[in-house]
């Protein structure tokens, strides 16, 4: 009987050899003539283990990891094909500790099926949303997403419901579906994941917010460093279309969605909302003033929801499993899950998708098993680059969007990078300002001036010029940045600056030539 | 300079590429942002010369055209080495090394961020994260991803890569 073997396709598992492993495979099979099978799935987000071969057995899929080319003669063994003992064998997959305490709704068929096949997908419960959807009125979709609790996982963490709300009370047609999946957080990874594991759930996601909104047009802004992604989720495209799931008359429904991928270009501004919009246009990624909001004037001024991977892609299983399954998880405000994602220098990096309402802590060492060096984490920047950083003392906040508030921080897209003691948070607060500078798009002045400015301020601390009343001035500055932004990032990049002074004054102390 | 005369320092395939992007991209709303991205990916880069034309052939004013095509750090107005290296250097690789591989590669190539090695053969680019923050520091060596890059993994992917060619 052929045994079915699974290997990752997504690019951080081909970062670290997956393709060439597959190769070995192939050709080994050739050689010795195995009955042998290789599916390429997503990845299951346990990081350091890919690449991370699985072998299907009546028990369940049994995992080998990290796999070499090397090592792959020794794996298509008897033994191994009946998912039997290898040093790399790390057992059952769906009973590792990593996975079996996760509470996976978004990400529950990524690294399971293979991404481009319709039929695994809907065999997993794919298209079950969009099913129910069609049999729902525009306002009863819009209800049950704002019921579920949803609120945006791009970091601003506004309801989707509401969102979408508004865009279904404007007349001004056409109306546009908007997937921003320009993931330029550093420490994050989840949206490209999930394009790459399983980009018909997203579709299948902007095809029900299309739905439910009366909007005919989607884009999905993909940044240009994620080749793979765009690769996979235009081949999803052209499948879902083949089978009468976008295009004219979705299903017999009569509804139209057609959908598009866009490419960016290199900045990190367009992730903003509106600059995202600028660049659908064709134009320079410069923030625009709001109001009016993009649900009232958005792409090509007209109404649009803009919403990130995340969010889109937690719909389809909130109309399929209804809107209270959802709101079960998590707790307050922060409702349903979040795929964390642990990077940096931890031992365990990946991604863990779990209700709200566990600690930083928890997530650090119960799933990221502590720094990858082995000396003590000292700092963790959660939200990407506009994020705080956190000493230990925080490490036992409640990872909530109020609570994160509650000390100077935000969650954002969930992305937690860990540093050793080896950091220098004088350097990396230097570092946000410079990023910012960079980035910036220039419209005004406190983001494009006061980041290059902060540079030099910092730098004459670190020289201990004037420290004392530069630390002042650095205070002043990050101020006016905060008050005075158009956007996020002039207004938030005085967070991770404010928070390492805060919490790691002795690093703007110490003297550097 | 004359809109007939920038357009003469295209050479003629370089005139047709252009063309036959203008004329696959007029008819999509929005569309110069496309339009730039599949000239870059056909010739390398965009030619300054190449501004003019694509202005023409959109409706828009030359401004317009430059103040996309420097807006984003992607487009480059000069053909890159024949190999690009693209170096993360945002906060998750930091954590991992990323400073002092970029000081080594550096070193390595001859060159700085954004410039070519003195062989014509590799360029560095800095980027701000690929995504692969959890095996950290990451780089894309003409489009394709390595993870947990040492010193020494960047001189094998180097050596494999300029021995090739």
């Amino acid at each position: 009987m052929t045994v079915r073997l699974y290997l990752p396709r997504d690019a951080a598992a081909r970062s670290m050899g997956a393709d060439r492993v597959a190769r070995a495979i192939d050709e080994t099979v050739h050689a010795r003539k195995l009955d042998l099978q290789l599916v390429r799935t997503g990845s299951r987000g346990l990081l350091w283990l890919e690449p991370l071969l699985e072998v299907e057995t009546p028990r369940g899929r049994v995992g080998y990891g990290p796999v070499t080319i090397e090592s792959v003669a020794s794996l298509l063994t008897d033994v191994v094909l009946k998912g039997g003992a290898h040093p790399l064998c790390i057992g059952l997959i769906e009973q590792h500790p990593y996975l079996a305490s996760q509470q996976r709704l978004t990400f529950a068929r990524v690294g399971v099926i293979d991404p481009l096949s319709l039929q695994q997908y809907q065999t997993h419960g794919g298209y079950q949303g969009l099913q129910q959807a069609l049999r729902l009125s525009p306002a009863d979709i819009v209800q049950a997403v704002t019921d579920s609790g949803l609120r945006g996982r791009g970091g601003a963490a506004f309801p989707t419901g509401v969102k979408w709300k508004t865009v279904l009370d404007q007349i001004a047609t056409p109306k546009y579906i908007t997937c921003n999946a320009d993931e330029g957080d550093s420490g994050t990874f989840a949206d490209r994941m999930l394009m790459e594991g399983d980009p018909l759930c997203l579709i299948e996601g902007m095809t029900i917010a299309a739905i439910a909104v009366g909007a005919t047009q989607g884009y999905i802004y993909v940044r240009i460093e994620y080749p793979d992604a765009i690769r996979t989720l235009r081949e999803a495209i052209s499948i879902a279309r083949a089978a009468g799931f976008l295009g004219p008359n979705i299903q017999g429904s009569g509804k139209t969605f057609e959908l598009e991928v866009r490419c960016g270009a290199g900045a990190y501004i367009c992730g903003e909302e509106t600059s995202m919009l600028e660049s659908l246009e064709g134009k320079r990624g410069e923030v625009r003033v709001r109001p009016p909001l993009p649900a009232v004037e958005g792409l090509f001024g007209k109404p649009t929801v803009v919403n990130n991977v995340i969010s889109l892609a937690s719909v389809p299983v909130i109309l399929a499993r209804g809107a209270a399954h959802y709101r079960d998880y998590g707790l307050g405000r922060s409702r349903g899950t979040l795929p964390f994602q642990l990077a940096g220098n931890i031992r365990h990096g990946g991604l863990v998708e779990r209700a709200f309402g566990l600690t930083l802590r928890e997530l650090l060492y119960d799933y990221g098993g502590g720094s990858a060096s082995g000396r003590p984490i000292r700092a963790v920047q959660v939200g990407g680059p506009l994020g705080a950083y956190f000493p230990e003392s925080l490490f036992d906040t409640v990872v909530d969007y109020e609570a994160f508030a509650g000390v100077g921080g935000m969650l954002g897209h969930g992305g937690i990078v860990a540093f050793d003691d080896t950091v220098d948070l004088a350097q990396m607060a230097r570092y946000a300002l410079e990023f910012c500078a960079i980035e910036s798009c220039g419209k005004c002045t406190p983001c494009r001036i006061g980041s290059t400015r902060g540079t030099e301020v910092i730098d004459r601390i670190m020289r201990n010029e004037n420290r004392e009343q530069n630390l002042v001035l650095l205070q002043d500055l990050c101020e006016t940045m905060l008050q005075g932004s158009l956007c996020g990032l002039g207004g938030m990049t005085p967070i991770p600056v404010q928070s390492a002074l805060q919490h790691f004054p002795e690093d703007f102390m110490r003297t550097r030539s | 300079m004359s809109d007939a005369q920038a357009a003469t320092a295209l050479d003629a395939n370089q005139l047709q590429i252009v063309q036959a992007e203008l004329a696959c991209g007029k008819a999509r709303p929005g569309p110069l942002l496309e339009v730039l991205l599949a000239i870059q990916q056909r010739l390398g880069f965009v030619p300054p010369a190449a501004v003019p034309v694509i202005a023409d052939g959109l409706n828009l004013s030359r401004a317009e055209v430059h103040g996309v095509l420097t807006f984003y750090h992607y487009f480059r107005e000069q053909p890159a080495g024949r190999h690009v290296v693209q170096l993360c250097r945002a906060e998750a690789c930091q954590a991992m090394g990323a400073n002092n591989l970029a000081q080594h590669a550096k070193r390595q190539l001859g060159a700085d961020f954004h410039a070519t090695s003195p062989d014509g053969l590799v360029t560095l680019e800095a980027v701000y994260c690929l995504g692969n923050c959890a095996l950290a520091p990451a780089m894309l060596v003409d489009g394709e991803l390595h993870g947990r890059v040492t010193a020494q993994r960047f001189d094998a992917v180097i050596k494999e890569l300029t021995g090739r060619s």
